[in-house]
């Protein structure tokens, strides 16, 4: 993985429609971090990833990539959507799902050659999906199934990740193994943003997080923003916080209805 | 061999057999993206829409394929365009759409002489004058649609599977969806006469979910959804001849029997297979099924 530009947002905001989803985000994320997105339900976690690959079906201010617009370098950036967001039906097997990462390199009409298919190889490899490259997708178990995207966006070799939801639905052998390959590619100078429900695990692993509710809440290390009045300003009644000894388990609750007060 | 020879005696049914035979193949092909992308009414409306294109051509004197090429091709642009602004949802879009084009096809064919004839063998389809140009339109745009399939397979996969990874790698989603519709638009243009208006979207949906029930992979499944919409072609047309059936009609019926075969006897996707596994995963792996549906369905 190459070492990542420095990525800023610049006053972006973006949304459906009528509808606006982020607002005026203004953010500079250096070259090897982890960032985690949190935030509730609908507060556009999902939407501050797609608009920064500028997907949003409208989006204005900018984003840059050590200064220049995205849009001319479209290839540092890998994305990982959301389970809900694939078709797990579809005819094709893991190695072919992980192929698709590559066709950006071998260009138009052209078919895969002895780097693309060894670049496969070696991302399933990584991943431990060698022994099922063959099965289809659906297949496969919620944290495979989650593994071959990311072996995907690995194959693609670009240097900043975003990645939406990754530990939904995985089992926690894959999350171990997850949360170590990120940590290698941040080492080696990559930059992450994944969006999570998870505040624990997001908070042990990221180097940065993201408060997000329609607009960027705050930023910050998480030894300075994992704290009750952000939590509180980010999740308002939706947070449940069970404190049990001296450690604050937190629970971001959008189904349960959990109307715990928040801690003052 | 009386029975395979004898409905070739004259050219004329030479002719229809080669554009069973193509047809069917095109189909196939084309009716891999059909099921992928759920594209199935898209393909009904299209073939709809062909109708008046049909009438007008004939009406001014040109050929019937240009007028069927021309309607076709509005059609699916027109869908692709309303299906894009978002005002209203797609399905009611093209209910819209094809409607009020199949109904302008309706009345204008009302005004020209032996209408109701007219009208019958566009619906159902009529083999009986296929000409040699009408063949040799038909294996231009087949091979042309297949060439067109074959080189631009990977950006069409990618589109049809993954739209945003293609959009956020810079591929022009919209024009890749533009020319699958206009490939699929061509296809039922050069199927109408085979099997008619109604039925042209069961060849482009049957044979291929046949396919998609023996096989899991994309590639397999088209050129088996290919083989299978051209079989069933031959096998409809030596049926509907013995028979003196309707060909369109027979066509189809030998295409629903296939897929009815299929979804009993698939050794992976059918009933019997099905009902086959679930008692070995009962027996041998509950616990892992338990757990994998659990975490399937996350409390978020």
């Amino acid at each position: 993985m190459n070492q990542a530009p420095e990525l800023a947002l610049r006053q972006v905001s973006a949304g459906y429609g009528d509808e606006v989803m982020l607002e005026a985000v203004d953010l500079t994320i250096p070259p090897g971090t982890i960032v985690g997105i949190i935030g509730p339900n609908g507060a556009g976690k999902s939407t501050l990833l797609k608009a920064i690959l500028r997907l949003t079906p409208w989006s204005n201010g900018s984003v840059l990539l050590d200064g220049q617009a995205v849009e001319h370098h479209r290839d540092r950036l890998a994305y990982v959507p959301q389970r809900e967001a694939v078709d797990w039906t579809f005819p094709i097997t893991a190695a072919e799902t992980v192929m698709m990462g590559r066709y950006r390199h071998i260009g138009w009409v052209r078919r895969p050659g002895e780097a693309d298919r060894r670049a496969v190889a070696e991302a399933l490899t990584r991943l431990r999906l060698e022994e099922i490259a063959g099965e289809q997708i659906g297949e496969l178990s919620g944290g495979q199934q989650q593994r071959v995207f990311l072996a995907r966006a690995l194959v693609q070799e670009a240097s900043i990740l975003l990645l939406d939801e990754p530990m939904t639905g995985v089992d926690q052998a894959t999350e171990e193994l997850v949360v170590g390959l990120l940590r290698e590619l941040r080492d080696a100078g990559a930059t992450i943003l994944q969006s999570t429900h998870d505040l624990e695990s997001a908070a042990a692993i990221s180097d940065q997080l993201c408060f997000v509710n329609g607009r960027v809440i705050a930023f910050g290390p998480p030894s300075e923003t994992f704290t009750p009045p952000i939590l509180h300003a980010t999740f308002g009644g939706e947070l449940l916080i069970v404190r049990a000894g001296d450690h604050a388990h937190t629970h971001a609750g959008g189904h349960h209805g959990s109307t715990a007060p928040p801690p003052s | 061999m009386d029975w395979l020879t004898e409905p070739l005696r004259d050219v004329g049914a030479v002719r229809a057999l080669m554009a069973v035979v193509v047809m069917g193949a095109t189909c196939g092909a084309i009716g891999a993206y059909v099921i992928v992308r759920r594209l199935a009414f898209i393909g009904d409306a299209v073939s709809h829409g062909v109708l008046p294109g049909v009438v007008i051509a004939s009406l001014i004197g040109t050929s019937i394929l240009i007028g069927a090429a021309a309607a076709g091709l509005v059609t699916a642009i027109g869908i692709a365009v309303v299906a894009r602004s978002g005002r209203i949802r797609e399905d009611a879009a093209i209910g819209v759409l094809f409607t009020g084009a199949f109904a302008l096809g309706v009345v204008l064919i009302g005004t020209g002489a032996d209408a109701d004839e007219q009208l019958e063998s566009l619906l159902v389809g009529e083999l009986h004058d296929v000409t040699a140009a009408n063949v040799v339109l038909g294996v231009i745009t087949s091979v042309s649609a297949l060439a067109i399939l074959a080189l631009l397979h990977k950006e069409l996969l990618l589109t049809s599977f993954d739209r945003t990874l293609a959009a956020a790698q810079g591929y022009p989603v919209f024009a890749l969806d533009a020319l699958l519709l206009v490939l699929l638009a061509m296809t039922i243009v050069i199927s109408i006469q085979a099997v008619g208006i109604i039925l042209v979207v069961a060849m482009l949906v049957t044979p291929s979910a046949t396919a998609r029930l023996l096989v899991d992979r994309f590639v397999p499944m088209l050129i088996l959804g290919s083989v299978i919409g051209a079989l069933v072609g031959v096998i409809g047309f030596y049926l509907a001849f013995h028979l003196e059936a309707a060909s369109g009609g027979t066509i189809v019926l030998v295409a629903t029997a296939v897929f009815g075969l299929a979804f009993v006897l698939s050794p992976t996707h059918g009933v019997l297979a099905h009902r086959r596994l679930r008692h070995a995963r009962h027996d041998v792996v509950a616990p892992a099924v338990d757990r994998r549906a659990g975490h399937e369905h996350p409390v978020e």
